[in-house]
């Protein structure tokens, strides 16, 4: 018998299970957000009625002012805002300046030094927390974004991944070429590695936004007076209303995840690539 | 070709000491460029890390006092019910939800690999939509879907027959809670890993065993797990060291529980609990020590990962 037709048919059908699995997926990551918004829209007696109502209603206007009203929530969008772009510009461009240092340049000490920087990537030091608010209230930095934005600018895994891709795609002849024409290195770092890079880059900066935009713990403990809460803290406020409205803090978490739903629909493909090129956890 | 200082250079007459100056600075740039991680990394990263296991030592609080206790406070932790307490739900809810992911991940991953699928990038950016949004705004989410008398689960177990369960009040309700909310956040993330590399093993191998008439069980045990070994064990590794810190969750699941995640603590993890010490108690010294049983615990588990994986590659060549 001819195996041909046969490996083409399994190649081709699609079987029902697929669909079914397909479909729990997109069900499961969805309904939480769909939940969310239909919540957002309507009111507490919406999240507290049975059967559950599950359409959006009208009151979603109504909730947001609310929630503008309870905690400053524009200041605390604006300061996520901040703290995110920094953190994902200073990524992108830091780690790009590592990577390129170890990717393309030689120096002393270069193979231990990057050897450290792996090896940091599996130290936790995230549970260092009470000396790490010691020193940032020795900085008087608490209370303050900088708090949140310095410690992130720059990463082991970042300068890993911006290594990876300068060595894999940046051409050494036109690298020489441009040192014989007397280009400093920093002239060849911006003018020829980082504009062939730049999507590499960009992936890490994205990620690097999304993660801080995210980010509770820290945030939580560095954080104390509401205007400087980012919106992520805000939520946690308005949870304290919860006896008051269910509503609020849905609306609030959902204006909360408006902007990165909205980015994540322009650049989703790209964190997926990102993904499925390397690992991004943490 | 290059910039005006180029130019300037071919064509004019630099000093001497200018030139000097020039290759100093070319010599120290690759530092410079990687001066930014070191310098960040050092102080807000290794050496808070070193004084946390000073601080354990002391008796200490905000304002500064300080007095020197020695091992008291590790001796106090170990005598400290609450800390058993915490690590009991830490693993509890480390288990719940790794084991299921990861299972769950790798089924999907599976499947997913086998079909030419149409949309494939929608699907995909489907399931990274958990890992985007913020753990604080869906453990809201969650928590009212789980809520004792008006949440959804509830509603549907009712329909069904079953008494409505008090998720938030309960030990194992609790825990079960959080580790979905965890799994949710994460399984579509680590399927997008696994999927990535089993587009790397050779389509052939598949169609081979299909032709041999190894169904999908067979294929999944013989060709996809094998293939995934290092990826899973990296996934393994990464969910531990998180699933050892989880925070936000416990804290917002139970909104009237507060630092303690209930009266009982029945929800409360490590890292929550060191949270309550230093910061919701202003016990430094305390809050430190927790810090140092927890750095402990995820080098043993590391460790014990890392053992394991050894001896599973040399088990199985």
């Amino acid at each position: 018998m001819n195996p041909a037709p046969h490996r083409r048919r399994s190649a081709n059908r699609i079987h029902p299970a697929v669909y079914f699995a397909l479909g729990g997926m997109v069900f499961f990551s969805a309904f939480p957000l769909y939940w969310m918004f239909v919540v957002a829209t309507t009111d507490s007696a919406t999240a507290y009625s049975l059967p559950p109502h599950v359409l959006p209603g009208g009151n979603f206007f109504h909730l947001a002012s609310l929630v503008f009203e309870i905690v400053p929530f524009v200041q605390a969008l604006m300061n996520s805002l901040v703290v995110a772009t920094s953190i994902g510009v200073g990524q992108a461009f830091l780690c790009a300046l590592a990577g390129f240092a170890f990717a393309k340049l030689s120096f002393r000490g270069r193979n231990t030094l990057f050897l450290i920087v792996v090896l940091t990537m599996t130290v936790p030091t995230q549970l260092a927390v009470v000396p790490q608010y010691l020193i940032m209230s020795r900085f008087n930095w608490v209370d303050t974004l900088q708090a949140l934005i310095v410690p992130g600018l720059v990463s082991a895994f970042g300068i890993f991944w911006m290594r990876q891709h300068i060595g894999n795609v940046v051409n050494d002849e036109l690298m020489n070429a441009a040192r014989v024409d007397g280009a400093t290195t920093w002239q060849i770092f911006w003018r020829i590695a980082f504009p062939v890079v730049r999507p590499a880059a960009l992936i890490l900066g994205l990620f690097g936004f999304v993660n801080a935009w995210n980010d509770f713990l820290w945030p939580f403990i560095v954080l104390k007076s509401p205007e400087r809460y980012t919106v992520q803290i805000a939520i946690k406020a308005l949870q304290n209303n919860r006896d008051i409205d269910l509503g609020l803090a849905m609306s609030g978490s959902f204006l909360a995840t408006l902007p990165v739903l909205v980015l994540f629909v322009f650049v989703g493909r790209r964190l997926v690539q990102g993904i499925m090129e390397g690992a991004f956890k943490g | 070709m290059l910039s005006p200082a180029t130019d300037r250079r071919t064509a004019g007459r630099p000093a001497r000491s200018h030139q000097i100056q020039q290759g100093v600075r070319e010599r120290l740039a690759p530092y410079a460029y990687i001066a930014p991680f070191f310098l960040l990394f050092f102080i807000f990263g290794l050496f808070p890390l070193l004084f946390t296991f000073y601080i354990a030592l002391f008796d200490w609080n905000p304002i500064g006092e300080r007095s020197y206790v020695g091992l008291k406070n590790f001796s106090d932790l170990v005598d400290d019910p609450r800390f058993w307490g915490a690590l009991r739900n830490t693993f509890s809810i480390w288990v719940l939800s790794t084991v299921p992911q990861l299972l769950i991940a790798l089924g999907m991953a599976h499947v997913l690999n086998h079909v030419r699928l149409r949309a494939a990038t929608l699907f995909r950016m489907s399931m990274l939509v958990p890992y985007v949004t913020s753990v604080a705004a869906t453990t809201i989410v969650f928590a009212q879907l789980f809520d004792r008398d008006y949440g959804m689960l509830n509603w549907l177990l009712g329909l069904l027959g079953f008494e409505h369960i008090d998720f938030t009040a309960s030990l194992w309700g609790s825990h079960l809670m959080i580790a979905v909310m965890v799994a949710w956040r994460w399984t579509g993330y680590n399927t997008l890993l696994y999927l990535a590399s089993l587009q790397a093993v050779p389509r052939d191998l598949y169609e081979a065993a299909a032709v041999d008439g190894a169904n999908g069980w067979k294929q999944f045990r013989h060709i996809t797990v094998p293939s995934l070994r290092p990826i899973i064990v990296f996934t393994v590794i990464t969910s531990t060291i998180g699933g050892l810190q989880i925070f936000t969750e416990p804290l917002l699941a139970n909104p009237v529980g507060g630092l303690t995640c209930g009266a009982a603590r029945q929800c409360q993890t490590l890292t929550l609990f060191l949270y309550e010490q230093a910061f919701g108690r202003f016990h430094f010294g305390y809050g430190a020590a927790i810090g140092v049983a927890l750095f402990v615990l995820v080098v043993i588990i590391s460790a014990i990962n890392y053992l394991l994986v050894t001896r599973i590659r040399s088990e199985r060549p």
